[in-house]
């Protein structure tokens, strides 16, 4: 008999409780050790660039939504800076300061999700219960600042459609006061409980030139020990007023990511702190005619206000020809949009820098030698969102 | 540091490199495709360049242009946090240039993309095939040729729709 070794092919995915979302992973697996796996993508396709290149600018905020479903305000809000960018509008600080605030409550939506992810794929189910209780208030102050919970569509092109209301500054304040409680108990339960430190230290690690060379962002890079991050770096909405720490990984494994998240979530609250008590007074929209709609008893009671508003909704807007790339810190990387507008109502090309598109193909390698459950640590710790790497 | 690229680019591939724009929001140099590779390994892997990481890869299409199918290539050095946008074009019958994920690991899905909605063949990949769309589809859907509505339609007047 000879002593040739055989590989068992195992199918995991597209449809698996452990994959969050459609991934298929073609598992080549020697026991219970991975020799090699192949990653299928795409079951959630739906070419949100080639739909951009046929509408308004406005309306491509809702395809923003839908890239990183878990912080969606990062993704409207870092779209709507782009065509700021494009037409040359600087916002003021009280719009800067509200964008802050509800792109950190993002982030730690996006974090809570993920960490306590880490926490139910390592066995401990009561963590995640726990803190989605938070993460629904959070949606409530969406709910109360644009009227939607997981798509938002929130703010507009040069600003937002209404301040903020009283009601949704308590419950931002309530919050801020209920979350750190909530997170030293979520701490407790995972952060040096020796059965997880076990199941996620020294899984699925990465090197921080690996890290580069793949085109990590984010938590994922950071954890890695590279001090990346475009708030910082690039420093956008006025992200350079405040002062917060990043927080840095060693070995870039499983458990430095979860530790890297949990950190940003109490740099996430103290931003958020620091921005509603510095919240200056004034317009919570800029004078951008092209995109912001007449206040409503005009459109009712004026010829020229109804034009208007009629024009921009069907999106008869031209905007001047220009080629921008901005970016800004999602809550799993680097989220970049590149746009080129010719002229016209639509832009000419949109392309979308997805963080989880970019680092999920390092996963073979991350997995590779390690066991099957150690792999979907890894998986669920890297954060991929189905929505946003499919695009 | 823009005069810097230039003129460590222009040394080493002289006519190669057409045209280097500070006037938009990025620095873009536009270089003739055979030389892209050597191009991107130059910024890379010259010290004083040093630009590390490749932020993204994509693909355009001009179909009005004697070159109509272009890569662009957004490379970013964390040091001395600059920026660098490369763009190359190629033609349309035959859109076929060298792969940089010898250099970059990260090109590998980004290249792949690029090739299912363009259809532009990058040389020496290590797995060039279709990532996003299925298997058997058998065009490249973000060319300009393909409209995003069936343009037979007739019950959808464009004028009214201000297109």
């Amino acid at each position: 008999m000879s002593e040739e070794k055989t590989y068992t092919t195992l199918n995991l995915g597209p449809i698996h409780p452990a994959t969050h979302g459609i991934f298929q992973n073609v598992l080549t697996i020697d026991g219970e050790k991975i020799v090699n796996t192949e990653q299928t993508i795409g079951y959630i396709h739906r070419a949100f660039e080639k739909i951009a290149e046929r509408r308004p600018y406005y309306q491509i905020a809702t395809l923003t939504d839908r890239l990183n479903y878990c912080s969606a305000p990062i993704n409207n809000i870092g779209w709507q800076m782009t065509v700021e960018k494009l037409l040359g509008i600087k916002t003021n600080k009280k719009i800067d300061y509200m964008r802050i605030i509800l792109m950190e409550l993002a982030r730690i939506t996006d974090h809570l999700i993920c960490n306590s992810v880490i926490g139910v794929d390592s066995g401990a189910l009561t963590g995640f219960v726990y803190v989605f209780q938070e993460r629904e208030r959070v949606y409530e102050i969406y709910e109360e600042v644009c009227g939607a919970r997981l798509t938002t569509n929130m703010g507009r092109i040069g600003g937002f459609e209404r301040d903020f209301t009283s009601t949704a500054i308590r419950k931002i304040k309530e919050f801020l006061e209920r979350m750190p409680k909530v997170l030293r108990e979520f701490e407790k339960l995972l952060l040096r409980n020796r059965i997880f430190m076990d199941r996620t230290m020294g899984v699925g690690p990465i090197s921080a030139e690996k890290a580069i060379n793949y085109g990590f962002t984010g938590p994922n890079i950071r954890a890695a020990g590279v001090d990346f991050d475009i708030r910082v770096m690039n420093p956008y909405s006025s992200y350079d007023d405040f002062q917060f720490e990043l927080p840095l990984g060693t070995n870039g494994d499983t458990y430095d990511r979860f530790c890297v998240r949990q950190e940003e979530i109490w740099q996430s609250l103290k931003l958020i702190r620091n921005a509603l008590d510095n919240l200056p007074e004034g317009k919570h929209f800029m004078e951008v005619p092209a995109f912001c709609l007449p206040p409503k008893e005009y459109v009712y009671s004026k010829m020229e206000a109804l034009i208007w508003h009629f024009k921009i909704v069907m999106g008869e807007i031209e905007v001047p020809q220009g080629e921008v790339y901005h970016s800004v810190e999602g809550a799993n990387g680097e989220l970049g949009f590149y746009l080129i507008s010719d002229g016209g109502r639509t832009p000419y090309r949109l392309h979308f820098r997805r963080p989880c598109f970019i680092y999920y193909q390092a996963l073979p390698e991350m997995i590779r030698g390690g066991v099957l459950s150690d792999a979907i640590l890894t998986m669920s710790s890297m954060n991929v969102i189905a929505g946003e790497l499919d695009g | 540091m823009d005069s810097e690229i230039t003129g460590i680019l222009k040394a080493k591939f002289d006519l190669d490199i057409f045209e280097a724009d500070n006037t938009s929001d990025m620095f873009t140099i536009t270089v003739s495709y055979p030389v892209i590779h050597g191009v991107i390994k130059e910024l890379k892997e010259n010290p004083q360049l040093n630009f590390m990481f490749l932020t993204t890869l994509c693909g355009i299409h001009y179909p009005d242009r004697e070159l109509p199918l272009g890569v662009v290539y957004h490379l970013h050095n964390f040091h001395e946090n600059k920026r660098v946008r490369i763009k190359t074009f190629l033609p349309s019958d035959d859109p076929t240039i060298s792969t940089v994920t010898d250099l970059f690991a990260t090109a590998n899905w980004m290249e792949r993309e690029t090739y299912d909605f363009y259809g532009i063949i990058f040389e020496g990949h290590p797995n060039l095939k279709r990532i996003l769309n299925v298997e058997y589809l058998d065009y490249f859907p973000m060319r300009k040729e393909f409209p995003l509505e069936d343009p037979t339609r007739e019950d959808k007047d464009d004028r009214f729709f201000g297109r």
